[in-house]
């Protein structure tokens, strides 16, 4: 296929993927601050900082906000501000723009679907909704991204663009549950006296809510623990969010482009991927918490960003002066 | 729907013969739309807008927000043409298509009709069209034209015109394919009732056509479409029938030449294409023979399709003969070649570098339409009676300047068709665009781009200029004899977008039990059940 074409669906799972995730975190700290304290505000700007991007927020919206309208204004900020390269409407309207460079290697159905949902998005229809039901609205984000992933698995062909598909579903996965698992947990334990309190485990709960995992997480290790959530978030390799698993499934996907063996590599994008998901692989979540949380999570980050440069110089950006990757 | 008070005024209406005297071939159609219900005909109207929009049937809008999409304005209410009068334009298209191509392989060979006087060289040579670069060449099968959007007009008395033969890069195909897909969803009983000749095999017919250019033997032939990229206003057309086709669409930057070969940039290193379906101009193919500014096309792409090593289509080369200077000679051609008296004809053209032709025009320029002889899209084209003193004294100066520049053409009276305007339905002017393919043989797609001027009066039908389209339906050879409509009924009217995957349920839902019901007597077996 071409590398541009790879590129494009690479990209398009991405932000699909992305979108969902901003989805899923406003969403929840919208739950969480209706059952917080007396600081509605301490919910938000975590959000704006799980994606990196406080400066411009607070350059667009200033700081002397007052901390009741901070809630809404984050929520404008992260769904619809299209000066924001990562607001839900942004990442929609790039997976479509990408989507659109490469329909021939969609179903029809698939494009449709994405082409509906941006154009939904751009409606006052979604704003008023929005504004006046938070909830629903960011469900049917969710579940406009379940939608896609779920056109793509009964309908896409098992080749090439189906493994670029879900590399950039999976590595998007990682990078976002490792963005809100950093910030939170920064927030969720501030001082150890909070430990073990009600609002505590409130606010656990919505973690996991946030990745769809609570259901999956009680079944799994039962009393909610800030270790034992940690060490699911991370480590699993059976939920579908958890980085072990999503990086497991990243490297399958490599190694499908190739046909390499598991266990050996072929290139630079196989490589770092092994390495960060042995990382993963062969450490246990007493490990994880005594290196330091945050700094663990800011090193796996960085570990992502060289898969995706090795995916890049792998696939996208061919070397013409090597011979032996012209076929006449 | 208010269709019995239609007035067809002094036009050549193609549905009505005059007021509410529907033509024989739109009888039965007109009747059916009559049961409808107050304001049913509106509401399939904006469910088929809808329909455009979330299949993403869209053009992009040059000198506006980066990324404005427009869907293509499109009328619910059928063009319809008769078996009979199809019958003839598609011998009329294979007629001037197989001349077209004779004449483009002599201009790049031998000239013969130069030398024997029927063309003057100069034309030729001052034609921005022809390219010196292709001269000698000879593309596969000795085709040069294999991808034709003809345009056609009727005027005041019925008889058709060929307005302009379009045989560098027509587009418009994939919105007659996408019409033709929403018209079943919105009016499956009359479409099913009807059955218009089918044109959605364009796809495959052009697969085929585009497969017999590539030279090379042993393996199928690989495939691309050159597209300017996605900004271009007919991206969605690209990247449609590349999806269609199931080959790559290509960009200038996938592509490079290495070894005397063109190849793509693939994620498995570099492969080979073959045959190249260019949606880019000639002048933007290749930097090192034609416009070194272009960013578009590939460097050496040129040599590549010299030596024989790919196909382009169509072959460069092939706008010389879309110049209005040598349109004019188009019945010479025909004669020329094919010793045949030309079928379609064309529209009288004055030829404003013959001096007494001049004259003429300069004369009457208000009752004519002038035309520069280079230009496509609408643009480079004067109305004579409508336009105002000023501009005609400004083109007169123009026409001075540079009189091979300069056709002019007698004002046809075109024909109209209505079309849904608020609550009424309102006479307009169209065209008819039908495509021809080139390659083991000709085929003509039956059917085509019907083409509407929305804007009252307006004779402009091109799509930059405010035009929109409609389903063109070519009657069956032989029509089942159909007298009494159909009632549509509201209980009847189907969810245009609430479904969105199925692409007319109810025709597929018939070809289905129709062709797959099991023959008596074949017990299939029961669905498991718990």
């Amino acid at each position: 296929m071409l590398s541009r074409v790879a590129d494009s669906i690479y990209w398009m799972a991405r932000y699909i993927e992305r979108a969902e995730n901003v989805a899923r975190y406003v969403d929840v700290s919208l739950e969480a601050s209706l059952d917080g304290p007396n600081n509605p505000g301490k919910q938000w700007m975590p959000l704006v900082a799980a994606a990196g991007d406080q400066v411009l927020f607070l350059e667009k919206y200033g700081e002397g906000m007052a901390a009741r309208d901070r809630g809404a204004a984050i929520m404008r900020f992260l769904a619809f501000d299209q000066d924001y390269p990562n607001s839900i409407v942004s990442c929609v309207t790039k997976a479509r723009e990408n989507a659109r460079q490469v329909r021939g290697s969609l179903a029809l159905e698939a494009w449709e679907h994405l082409n509906k949902f941006y154009h939904y998005l751009n409606s006052s229809e979604a704003r008023r909704r929005a504004a006046e039901s938070p909830h629903d609205f960011f469900t049917e984000i969710r579940t406009a991204s379940y939608m896609f992933e779920g056109i793509v698995e009964s309908t896409m062909s098992r080749g090439e663009e189906y493994h670029f598909l879900k590399l950039g579903r999976y590595l998007e996965r990682a990078d976002q549950t490792s963005r809100i698992l950093d910030v939170k947990y920064f927030i969720l334990l501030p001082t150890p006296a909070d430990v073990g309190s009600v609002v505590d485990d409130l606010l656990w709960a919505a973690l996991l809510h946030s990745v769809s995992g609570y259901e999956m997480f009680r079944r799994r290790h039962g009393r909610i623990v800030p270790e034992k959530v940690v060490d699911f978030l991370v480590l699993d390799r059976e939920f579908p969010r958890a980085i072990l698993y999503c990086l497991e499934h990243a490297e399958e996907c490599l190694l499908s482009l190739s046909g390499t063996p598991m266990g050996s590599f072929r290139n630079n994008a196989e490589k770092t991927v092994a390495r960060l998901r042995a990382n993963l692989a062969y450490t246990n979540v007493e490990e994880v918490i005594n290196q330091g949380l945050h700094e663990f999570l800011d090193d796996l980050q960085t570990g992502l960003g060289q898969v995706g440069e090795g995916i890049f110089e792998t696939f996208f950006a061919l070397d013409t002066q090597s011979q032996h990757q012209f076929q006449q | 729907m208010k269709l019995d008070g239609y007035n067809p005024g002094d036009f050549y209406d193609e549905v009505f013969e005059s007021i509410g005297k529907p033509r024989p071939s739109a009888d039965f159609l007109v009747q059916t739309l009559a049961t409808m219900a107050d304001g049913e005909l509106n509401r399939r109207q904006l469910a088929a807008e809808k329909a455009f929009l979330d299949l993403g049937i869209t053009f992009n809008v040059y000198n506006s927000n980066a990324g404005l999409e427009r869907i293509f304005p499109f009328d619910i209410l059928p063009r319809i043409v008769e078996a009979k009068e199809w019958e003839f334009i598609e011998k009329g298209l294979r007629q001037r298509i197989h001349a077209l191509n004779l004449f483009l392989d002599d201009i790049y060979h031998d000239q013969r009709i130069v030398r024997d006087g029927i063309i003057p060289l100069e034309l030729i040579r001052s034609a921005k069209g022809y390219l010196k670069a292709c001269q000698g060449l000879n593309p596969p099968w000795g085709v040069w034209c294999h991808i034709t959007g003809t345009d056609l007009v009727k005027d005041a008395d019925g008889k058709l015109y060929v307005l302009e033969d379009n045989i560098r890069c027509p587009s418009g195909v994939s919105y007659v394919i996408g019409n033709r897909q929403v018209m079943k969803r919105t009016f499956p009983q009359i479409f099913g009732a009807i059955n218009p000749r089918p044109v959605e095999d364009y796809p495959s017919r052009l697969l085929d056509m585009l497969q017999f250019m590539g030279q090379r033997s042993g393996e199928p032939p690989c495939v691309a479409i050159l597209t300017p990229g996605v900004f271009n206003s007919a991206y969605f057309e690209h990247s449609f029938l590349a999806q269609q086709m199931g080959v790559e669409l290509v960009t200038g930057g996938d592509l490079l030449v290495r070894d005397g070969y063109l190849f793509m940039r693939t994620t498995r290193g570099f492969k080979r294409v073959d045959v190249l379906y260019r949606r880019i101009d000639d002048d933007f193919l290749d930097p090192r023979t034609f416009r070194s500014d272009s960013l578009l096309g590939v460097p050496g792409l040129m040599d590549v399709y010299r030596a024989g090593k790919v196909a382009i289509c169509n072959a460069p080369g092939t706008g010389v003969a879309d110049d209005k200077v040598i349109y004019a000679y188009v019945p010479k051609i025909v004669e020329y070649y094919l010793g045949e008296e030309i079928l379609l004809p064309n529209v009288d053209t004055y030829m404003c570098w013959v001096p007494e032709e001049r004259q003429y025009v300069l004369e009457h320029m208000s009752e004519l339409v002038i035309k520069t002889a280079n230009d496509s899209g609408g643009y480079g084209v004067l109305i004579g009676p409508h336009s105002t003193k000023a501009v005609l004294a400004e083109w007169a100066d123009r026409i001075k300047d540079n009189p091979r520049n300069f056709i002019a053409q007698r004002t046809l009276s075109l024909s109209r068709s209505p079309v849904i305007v608020g609550e009424e339905c309102e006479g307009r002017h169209v065209d008819l665009r039908p495509f021809v393919l080139y390659g083991r043989d000709i085929y003509v797609m039956p059917g085509g781009l019907t083409r509407v001027a929305l804007k009252k009066g307006s004779l402009v039908v091109n799509s930059s200029q405010g035009g929109g389209s409609k389903d063109t339906w070519v009657l069956p050879t032989e029509p089942e004899s159909q007298s009494a409509p159909i009632v549509v009924s509201e209980t009847q009217i189907q969810s245009l977008n609430g479904q969105s995957q199925s692409q007319g349920p109810v025709t597929a839902v018939a070809g289905m039990a129709a062709n797959q019901a099991p023959e008596a007597g074949v017990v299939i077996k029961a669905v498991p059940t718990c």
